[in-house]
């Protein structure tokens, strides 16, 4: 089976903090920042691997494709992926500025239908543009099942379809989605649990966290084909939705006092704050 | 001027707090347009449910019951909400931004060919458009974006509006029967729900929140946290690294892709202040850190910082409450 991943970079998520709009609020400034995998996107890859691999051997039972919309550099972002293990890569050029939720889902539909895969796997939401709408907008257009948020997934050894642990409000959900179908995963993806694809025995214990590109890896990653194409060949209907007017960065709060005791800190909460 | 249709969020049989935040998003866009609002509200079976919906000021209530909508699938409300926009007509249709209203708005969305904005904190009106003003970059950015279809889908972050208060007057309620198209029937299909059981309040709703990070160091000493948020009445929250590391559920996690958070008081307890979280608890109206670091980057967003041993200070902050409040 060949599951689809896209993946975007964005500016390190440790260090968001940095980032600021621009004064005259039409841009956002990231001077000094390094870009980085989406890490929902990069715990994605990893999903996407555990639920392909057969334990111990090395083997794929299929094909894993990471998919970047961005400027060439986001190439490096893409070489990472293939390093973890990845197959290949495709690189559709845009900018941010051309696209929306909408437009980014448009372009994804078309990579669906050249590739024709059986699950596209990807992060619940970017953590630069947080709108946490392209997996379900990508499901509706293909007119697949969505399982968002998931925590956990378990695949027969067909992989027909998949148990899908979703991570919600109140707790956890349960949903079987018959496959082709679109999965957003969430951090617990990630966990020694997260994958079951049922060839992996069950005392096969899997890392925390994804995995990292090791030395051999980034090598062979330089060897795997990537597949170029632009919105423009890919016939993609650029009209966005929505249209951003501009940036502005909200109040900073400022930091208070350091008490030196408990009863100091008591004190104030009730006298000063009157919060308890 | 087409209307605005607000879908209720009901969870464990209630309808949380994050409808009525998004009805007071709703009256003043409402007002602004000089237009009115509906609530919709989908599920098994509502009686329970629609004795407050009434109250909320709303031209009147819709209700869609059948079998299994409880389960909240983004499939199956989606042609259902669909229907009731197209015959309103609604040209506003406005979600809480609860993991349920994530989950399905942006698939209607598609169906209505409509562009959303996503866990909105702030609205204004200008030369007859709607600004709608979102977070980007864990609260570092936020952006003002218009939409630029026809219809206009809303999610709406509980945390930027308060609650909207109960109204004695009493909205219509209308029942609707959408029978579901038959493609979207048998693709997914719902295996049961895993409750995360707390007694406390729900986080998102709480007065109070007291949440640990990594430097409780154990799921054991997770029970200083709660004594003490027992004592306040509040909820318990937790980074994501104290997640991560098993100390509590993840249903708790407060932070940028966890639960965004904003009580009247916020007492962190062993946690550094990652950017992540920091995204999740800022907009609380005090908060707390104690720290035995005092490099501690949350002490820079705190009212009140202790730099101390959070086992010694916690316990002894929850007998000296216990004393001054009687």
């Amino acid at each position: 089976m060949k599951i689809l991943v896209p993946m975007k970079r964005v500016l390190d998520p440790d260090n968001v903090n940095k980032v600021k709009a621009s004064e005259d609020g039409t841009k956002v400034s990231s001077e000094g920042l390094e870009w980085k995998p989406n890490p929902f996107d990069e715990y994605a890859v990893e999903a996407a691997l555990r639920l392909l691999e057969e334990a111990d051997r090395g083997k794929m039972r299929g094909e894993v494709i990471v998919a970047s919309i961005g400027p060439d550099e986001a190439i490096r972002q893409v070489l990472w992926c293939l390093a973890m293990g990845a197959d290949r890569g495709i690189m559709v050029e845009g900018c941010d500025e051309q696209l929306d939720a909408t437009v980014v889902a448009r372009t994804l539909a078309r990579l669906v239908e050249k590739e024709a895969p059986g699950l596209v796997l990807m992060g619940k939401q970017t953590v630069d543009g947080e709108t946490n709408q392209t997996a379900q907008l990508l499901a509706e257009i293909l007119g697949w099942p969505q399982a968002t948020f998931a925590g956990r997934i378990e695949a027969p050894p067909d992989l027909s379809q998949a148990k899908v642990t979703r991570e919600v409000d109140g707790g956890s959900a349960i949903v079987t989605v018959k496959f082709p179908a679109v999965i957003s995963v969430d951090v617990r993806i990630v966990t020694p649990e997260g994958v079951k694809n049922n060839v992996t025995p069950a005392d096969s214990l899997k890392k925390d966290g994804p995995r990292y590109a090791s030395l051999p890896g980034i090598m062979k990653a330089k060897k795997k084909p990537v597949d170029r194409y632009t919105l423009e060949g890919l016939k993609v209907d650029m009209t966005q939705r929505v249209k951003t007017i501009s940036f502005s960065l909200p109040p900073v709060r400022k930091a208070g006092v350091i008490v030196d005791t408990v009863e100091e800190l008591v004190q104030k909460l009730k006298g000063e704050a009157r919060v308890i | 001027m087409g209307k605005i249709l607000i879908i209720a969020q009901i969870l464990d049989g209630q309808v949380k707090k994050s409808t009525n935040s998004a009805v007071t998003f709703a009256a003043r866009l409402a007002s602004f347009l000089g237009t009115t609002y509906s609530i919709m509200a989908l599920g098994d079976n509502l009686d329970a449910q629609t004795g407050d919906l009434i109250r909320l000021g709303a031209d009147k209530v819709l209700t869609a019951e059948s079998q299994g909508l409880d389960q909240a699938i983004a499939e199956h409300w989606s042609p259902i909400i669909e229907y009731v926009v197209r015959n309103g007509p609604y040209k506003f249709i406005v979600g809480p931004s609860s993991s349920t209203g994530k989950d399905t708005l942006p698939r209607l969305s598609y169906r209505l060919e409509a562009g959303m904005a996503s866990d909105v904190v702030g609205v204004s009106f200008e030369s007859g458009k709607v600004n709608y003003v979102r977070p980007m970059y864990a609260g570092n950015v936020n952006a003002t974006v218009q939409i630029v279809t026809d219809i206009e889908v809303v999610s709406v972050r509980q945390t930027a509006f308060d609650a909207f208060e109960p109204v004695e007057k009493i909205s219509p309620v209308e029942k609707v029967h959408v029978p579901l198209p038959p493609e979207v029937l048998g693709r997914i299909k719902f295996d049961g729900f895993e409750k995360s059981i707390s007694e406390r309040p729900d986080l998102t709703e709480a007065n109070v929140v007291v949440s640990g990070g990594r430097g409780l160091k154990s799921t054991e000493n997770f029970k200083l946290i709660e004594a003490l948020a027992d004592l306040l009445g509040g909820a318990v929250g937790a980074t994501r690294s104290a997640v991560d590391a098993g100390y509590i559920n993840n249903d708790f996690q407060v932070g940028q892709t966890g639960k965004i958070v904003a009580p009247d008081l916020y007492i962190a307890v062993g946690l550094s202040g990652a950017v992540q979280h920091v995204a999740g608890m800022k907009s609380s109206k005090v908060i707390v850190a104690i720290n035995k670091d005092e490099e501690a980057p949350i002490f820079q967003v705190s009212d009140y910082g202790l730099v101390a041993d959070l086992f010694k200070a916690v316990p002894q902050m929850t007998q000296e409450i216990k004393k001054v409040t009687g």
